[in-house]
């Protein structure tokens, strides 16, 4: 699957034109963006955020109905833990980690991570984005009991280390699978059958 | 002179008192793991000491397939995750495309879906008493549960045309709209499983042996659930009261009137209770979802292939299993660019080594049993 914007390669060739200059290059038609809107308790959750992590240098914005933070991959466990120990959050739900593949794009993958908070009843996204050389992060099993299986499949999937993983052995893949099939460089059916 | 002769029998060295700990396989074929689970089991003498569980045999890369496929194609996919409670997946992945695309289906096609994912709740929760209780060794109760669960695939049948994988719901609507006699149908099945409710609940609930094996058994507690991350009737028999129905609520659950049943103990026999009590809250959600319909249409006037804007998406809905989600990313094309499944079966099976430590082997089969896991959907 090639995700050429633009590849003019299947068209036929206009009749005649054998040395005609290169056609300008046709505009990318605009791609709409999804709407925000923050429920009243996450613009809440937004305002203070900064504040409470002012020593994290994060970014703070928002997808949809959800306040999404971006810290960098060194930050992240120490921010993890403050958002579930610190009561006016109170974080204590990890609803889903997943990696996003970016290296198309940007050679970067995307770790995210949804909270929510049975107390408060409110939700965030922290995403911390990581090189395609070495793509490790610090584990946050030691923060959430729940991460341990997440990080073993991401593992798997798209070979993220999650540094001080407890047992960060092949957990949906067999022993001796070779790559990364999570990954968008790996080919949907063009591979050798295990 | 000859020597005293050597004796025939010689003394063995007495054996160092204590024993020592076997390994046990349990899986992928045992039919008490439902599907192809694997536990290595560590016990001594009868009591298990360790448990490592083993899954993904049944690991399909569903994920990764939903990144070639139309939204309208994914839902087939999603079908195919937990095929116990296939309705509820698709509502899933069709909530989720709706909110990203912001559009809202009819009032009408709403109401179906509900009434849909109830029925397939209970249809859900009937195969999990059956087969909880013979994991403990009676029989009798699947008979009468499976009776009643082919009368609500019968109705499946009906509406979507078939009785598992049914590809009914769109993004903006439904397939079609249900037959005339769907109502006095679906009324008249709702009686008829609020009786196969109430005789599984005479049969198993009060019984002196179903006590023994499950009250006191697998005992999670409220915080440990949450730090595990289970949810659903899992989560809900330890007394967190967590519904996705009632804390965010989607689709219109808001204008209906219905309770959560939440345990108190966390052992084996809460989590069986809640699924009852469940059931039951399912029948009246029903009955008054089939009071609120009206005529009119099915299906919102949306392009035939949805192509939402670029964005991300998180959306969950309550599974029979749990909080089933979906995070979909967008980069506003026809297919999602990344599509990850939260699984409620996956994350309550974590939590599997905690409850079975400590207990016999036969105790591990019935909290394996009500974890309820379902293979399709952790191993995806």
């Amino acid at each position: 699957m090639t995700t050429q914007g633009s590849s003019g390669a299947n068209k036929p060739s206009d009749p005649g034109g054998e040395s005609t200059p290169a056609p300008a290059k046709r505009r990318e038609p605009e791609v709409p963006q999804a709407a925000v809107a923050l429920p009243p308790e996450g613009v809440a959750l937004a305002e203070r955020l900064p504040e409470a992590l002012a020593a994290h240098e994060i970014e703070v914005g928002a997808a949809i109905d959800e306040v999404v933070c971006r810290v960098t991959a060194d930050h992240l466990v120490d921010v993890c833990r403050q958002l579930k120990d610190d009561p006016a959050f109170g974080f204590d739900y990890l609803r889903l980690l997943t990696v996003v593949d970016y290296v198309e794009q940007d050679g970067e993958f995307e770790v995210v991570y949804h909270l929510y908070s049975m107390t408060h009843r409110h939700k965030m996204m922290v995403k911390a984005r990581l090189p395609e050389r070495r793509p490790s992060i610090s584990t946050v099993t030691g923060v959430w009991r729940g991460a341990d299986w997440y990080e073993r499949e991401m593992h798997d999937l798209f070979g993220v280390v999650f540094d001080g993983h407890p047992n960060l052995v092949p957990l949906v893949l067999p022993d001796d699978f070779d790559g990364f099939p999570g990954r968008k460089s790996y080919p949907l059916n063009d591979y050798e059958e295990w | 002179m000859t020597e005293n002769p050597t004796p025939m029998v010689t003394q063995l060295p007495s054996p160092e008192p204590g024993t020592v700990d076997m390994m046990v396989n349990m899986g992928p074929q045992h039919p008490a793991t439902h599907g192809v689970f694997r536990m290595e089991l560590r016990v001594d003498g009868e009591q298990v000491q360790d448990l490592v569980p083993h899954i993904g045999y049944l690991h399909r890369g569903s994920e990764k397939l939903c990144e070639y496929e139309l939204y309208s194609q994914i839902i087939t996919l999603f079908d195919r995750l937990d095929y116990v409670s296939n309705f509820n997946n698709e509502l899933v992945i069709v909530t989720a495309v709706e909110k990203l695309m912001d559009v809202s289906p009819p009032p009408r096609a709403e109401l179906i879906r509900i009434i849909m994912c109830e029925f397939n709740r209970i249809a859900s929760h009937l195969l999990f008493y059956g087969t909880f209780a013979i994991d403990m060794g009676a029989i009798t109760p699947l008979l009468y549960n499976f009776r009643d669960r082919e009368k609500i695939q019968a109705l499946f049948e009906s509406v979507s045309g078939a009785r598992m994988m049914h590809n009914y719901f769109r993004v903006g609507g439904v397939k079609e709209d249900v037959a005339d006699d769907f109502v006095s149908r679906a009324l008249a099945l709702c009686e008829e499983l609020e009786r196969g409710i109430d005789e599984t609940d005479r049969l198993l609930t009060e019984n002196e042996i179903f006590l023994e094996r499950t009250s006191g058994i697998g005992v999670i507690s409220g915080e440990d659930a949450l730090d595990w991350g289970l949810s659903g009737p899992v989560l809900r028999a330890s007394g967190v009261p967590y519904d996705v129905r009632v804390d965010e609520p989607y689709s219109r659950y808001e204008e209906l009137d219905f309770g959560i049943p939440v345990g108190s103990a966390g052992d084996c026999w809460d989590r069986f209770y809640v699924r009852i009590l469940e059931a039951r809250e399912s029948v009246s959600i029903i009955r008054q979802a089939i009071a609120l319909m009206e005529p009119g249409d099915t299906m919102a006037k949306i392009r035939r292939i949805a192509r939402p804007p670029a964005g991300e998406v998180y959306a969950h809905c309550e599974n029979p299993r749990g909080d089933m989600g979906v995070y979909i990313v967008s980069d506003g094309g026809e297919r999602p660019y990344r599509l990850k499944v939260r699984p409620p079966s996956f994350c309550n099976l974590q939590a599997l080594r905690d409850l079975t430590v400590g207990h016999y082997i036969a105790d591990a089969v019935v909290i394996l049993g009500t974890l309820d896991i379902v293979l399709g959907e952790v191993d995806r």
